[in-house]
């Protein structure tokens, strides 16, 4: 139920919709809860809606964590 | 894929397990309840339970939409489909929920019954459309990351003026669930379920944000880490975890920062607010009736409401009396402790509700886990 998958915005269409890419599969979903978003952007996507963006700089971040216990761990 | 496999390695997860297995002190135990259905999956299928050491074990908890749906909602949506012959929507993984008289939605779909699967509530509402004729109604489940699209179609629907269109909504709110699994007996009274934190929801987070679990960590002094749905996530939430508990703290970190701030969606939360209000109470399978737990339409919206329109009374049913669901998802017993578990429940013919949902404890188990249970025995 709760399948929501990290897609990119490849182009807006009109009014709330837009095609969004993900691992090659293209789709229309809605953007009217992100509204901000914009092609390019990476959003969440649940029920054939955009629920969230994603923050590129935090996920880096993240993945940063992940190597500082990885190095922590040598 | 980008932001998923870059989550999913391999190495740095063994990495983090060291850490883990480094941090949590021997000398005690740790208990972390992962509420949401996605995790339960994820831990199921990485293998992130046997990545933890003995001393740090992971509870399902009851946040999978699909296993907390209780008999008589979706007793509901099939009167609507074989007695007032309505066109039924809803999501997949509802169609398969065990109803009463040994049926389901995809059972009375067999019988007749005019019973469609959609993506998205967005295709309900094209279905209305379509059939001006018939009365359309989209049976809608789902925690706070369903909720916002119902919101916007029932806002399209009282744009374009719909006639034929209605939801049954069985829309669920999530701190109030967490809040009602630390308030049960069997948690309440110590000892018999030890909870020492939570991993938050990833998605429904997205749309709420962090900050309805501050009260709820400040009161419970309970931490909650909120994750991502990837292994990677995981691991680095019970860490975290781990650390609090270590500390002594309880708060609420957040470890999905790339998807999820402080405040949630904005826009999310409006179209919410301005569609549904609270219910006074609603009943959950396996946790009973919970206070303030779910969402109805409001008065405004009452001509969209299947409940209303087709003046329908909620039934309560009981579960099957061997079925071990309602424990599963308080924490207090595991899919293995259920004498149902892989004979006569399993996910081609589920008993239970936590045998539907891939994201359902049972289910899981059942995919990924049932053989660890089994001793390996040299020939």
């Amino acid at each position: 139920m709760c399948l929501a998958l990290p897609a990119l915005v490849v182009e807006r269409r009109d009014g709330d919709e837009a095609l969004v890419e993900l691992g090659g599969v293209r789709k229309s979903v809605s953007l009217a809860l992100v509204p901000a978003a914009a092609v390019g952007d990476y959003v969440v996507v649940h029920v054939g809606f955009a629920i969230g963006l994603l923050d590129p700089e935090e996920a880096a971040r993240t993945l940063a964590l992940f190597a500082e216990a990885a190095e922590a761990a040598r | 894929m980008k932001y998923v496999d870059e989550f999913r390695d391999g190495d740095t997860a063994r990495h983090l397990a060291e850490r883990i297995a480094a941090e949590a002190d021997p000398a005690r135990r740790y208990a972390f309840m992962e509420f949401c259905g996605g995790h339960t999956h994820a831990i199921a299928r990485y293998g992130v339970a046997s990545l933890l050491p003995a001393n740090v074990r992971m509870i399902h908890g009851p946040g999978c939409p699909v296993c907390v749906l209780p008999i008589g909602r979706v007793d509901q949506a099939i009167a609507l489909a074989l007695q007032h012959g309505a066109i039924v929507c809803t999501y997949g993984d509802t169609m398969r929920v065990p109803a009463s008289g040994g049926l389901s939605l995809l059972k009375a779909k067999a019988r007749g019954g005019d019973i469609r699967m959609v993506y998205s509530a967005a295709d309900a509402l094209k279905v209305a459309r379509q059939n001006p004729a018939r009365e359309v109604v989209f049976f809608a489940i789902g925690f706070e990351t369903t909720t916002p699209p119902t919101a916007l179609v029932l806002r399209q629907a009282a744009a374009e003026d719909l006639a034929n269109f209605s939801v049954l909504c069985c829309h669920v709110l999530t701190p109030a669930a967490i809040t009602h699994v630390l308030n049960s007996p069997e948690v309440a009274q110590w000892g018999t379920v030890p909870l020492d934190g939570f991993v938050g929801p990833a998605h429904v987070s997205i749309v709420i944000g962090s900050a309805p679990y501050e009260p709820f960590a400040a009161a419970y002094r309970k931490p909650v880490v909120i994750a991502g749905f990837e292994p990677l996530d995981m691991m680095q939430a019970i860490l975290m975890l781990v650390r609090q508990v270590n500390d002594g703290r309880a708060e609420v970190e957040n470890e999905f920062v790339r998807a999820v701030g402080r405040e949630g969606n904005a826009a999310a939360i409006a179209a919410m607010a301005e569609v549904f209000e609270h219910r006074e109470s609603f009943e959950w399978r396996g946790l009973g009736t919970v206070p303030d737990s779910a969402l109805r339409l409001r008065p405004a919206y009452a001509r969209f409401d299947a409940e209303q329109r087709f003046s329908l009374t909620y039934q309560p049913v009981p579960d099957h009396k061997r079925c071990e669901c309602g424990a599963i998802l308080r924490g207090v017993k595991t899919p293995s402790d259920c004498s149902l578990f892989g004979t006569v429940c399993t996910p081609d013919n589920p008993m239970g509700s936590c045998m539907v949902s891939s994201e359902g404890a049972c289910a899981a188990h059942y995919a990924y886990g049932r053989f660890k249970d089994i001793p390996v025995v040299a020939a």
